[in-house]
């Protein structure tokens, strides 16, 4: 019997075996990937932008060593991705005009804004972390170009991570004063951490192809659980308190249970109601727009130079 | 006009002894600026020594639907291999 095209595709992927560019793939699994592909870029362009706001303030020539290469590195994670995206056919200018006009989202986190230096440290130990925690399995992702972006920005995540918790470490090490400043800053991150694993599992209906797939290899839920029992005993180490009075460690799993999260912020934020959703997308429209005509001037300058070559070309062969 | 910059191909080597490998794609203006923008995007932690670009549309690929008539012949030439030529144990650095 002949297989179809959609049969022989998922025994592919049952195997184990990536998907490349060229293959043969459901054009439901090609957008699913272009959706995701380009929210994770669109993400890690976002990414930057509360960050930057830090860079020229860091207290320290050190610190702002670190974080000039972290913001950096998610620029690179957004070039990576988006080269990762457009070999599924989609053109790197309609993302960025779906990021633009407001179509496409990305990542909630980012519109939370960065009020103390603590923020910068709370952002690299969580929210890198959170990203750690679902990035890694997406290096095992069916479709390869996806994955091998993956692998590049994993190796490079754990700086981020650690440059994150060393910050916090200083802090809640130095005067009360600093120590409350990585409290608060624990305090206002946390829970939209926790947010950016996604909805619950039984409101995710997507997970389940996903997985099918072998897109996504554990649920958010899943993912959630291992960020939090992480992220416990990393605070008991700093010496701060994770704002959640329901947290309890299940002495027969070794896991804890957690407090509720709070859907409805998630999803006002999400909507493009939080609180920085209108200045990050100016900021990102701002930066692209102010760039045009550095894009410009080299086309003109790499259109001269073919120009000057033809033109010689033509007088050697006259 | 295309408001993208032109696609290039990257290509990196690691280190001196072995081959250059694909590593992702950008955009840039031309080649040159290809190299410099890899510079920054592929080797901010030494990871190459040598970058070649080649913009992605000289590229010509192989089909993946042709594989099984382009690659099969290759399945039964067992013989190929070294493991096909029977020795006695004895027989020693072989
Ligand atoms: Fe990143
Ligand atoms: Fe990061």
């Amino acid at each position: 019997m002949e297989l179809s095209l959609e049969q022989k595709f998922q025994d592919k992927i049952d195997r184990d075996e990536r998907i490349e560019p060229r293959d043969w793939m459901p054009d439901s699994y090609r957008k699913t990937l272009v959706r995701q592909i380009s929210q994770h870029a669109h993400s890690e362009l976002v990414g930057m932008l509360p960050e930057g706001n830090w860079i020229s303030r860091a207290p320290s020539l050190r610190r702002k060593l670190g974080l000039m290469a972290k913001v950096q590195d998610e620029a690179g994670h957004g070039l990576y991705l988006y080269s990762a995206a457009e070999t599924l056919g989609v053109e790197r200018d309609t993302m960025f005009d779906q990021l633009h006009t407001g179509k496409a989202k990305y990542s909630s986190i980012f519109n939370y804004p960065t009020l103390t230096w603590a923020d910068i440290g709370a952002i690299g130990w969580l929210v890198d972390g959170a990203a750690i925690m679902n990035q890694v399995p997406l290096c095992r992702c069916s479709y390869g170009p996806y994955a091998r972006a993956m692998v590049r920005v994993c190796k490079e995540e754990s700086f981020h991570q650690r440059q994150g918790f060393e910050i916090m470490l200083t802090l809640c090490n130095g005067t009360p004063e600093q120590k409350a400043m990585a409290q608060d800053a624990l305090n206002r991150w946390w829970w939209p951490s926790l947010m950016m694993f996604g909805p619950n599992d039984a409101e995710s209906p997507n997970t389940k192809q996903s997985m099918a797939w072998n897109i996504k290899r554990f649920t958010n839920d899943e993912l959630r659980q291992r960020f939090v029992d992480m992220s416990v005993p990393q605070a008991a180490l700093l010496g701060i308190n994770i704002p959640d009075a329901d947290l309890k460690l299940d002495e027969e799993t070794g896991k804890y249970s957690f407090g509720e999260i709070n859907w409805d912020e998630f999803w006002q934020v999400v909507k493009g109601h939080g609180p920085c959703n209108k200045d990050r997308l100016a900021a990102r429209v701002k930066a692209h727009e102010d760039g045009a005509w550095v894009r410009e001037a080299a086309m003109a300058y790499a259109e001269k130079q073919e120009q000057k070559k033809l033109n010689t070309i033509a007088v050697k062969t006259a | 006009m295309n408001k993208n910059l032109p696609l290039y191909e990257i290509f990196i080597r690691s280190k001196n002894g072995l081959h250059h490998k694909h590593v992702g794609s950008l955009h840039a203006s031309d080649a040159q600026n290809a190299i410099m923008n890899a510079r920054d995007v592929y080797t901010r932690r030494q990871e190459g020594i040598s970058i070649w670009v080649i913009e992605s549309k000289d590229i010509t690929a192989s089909n993946p639907e042709d594989s099984d008539a382009f690659y099969a012949p290759a399945e039964d030439k067992v013989y190929r291999h070294p493991t096909f030529y029977d020795l006695p144990d004895e027989v020693k650095h072989m």
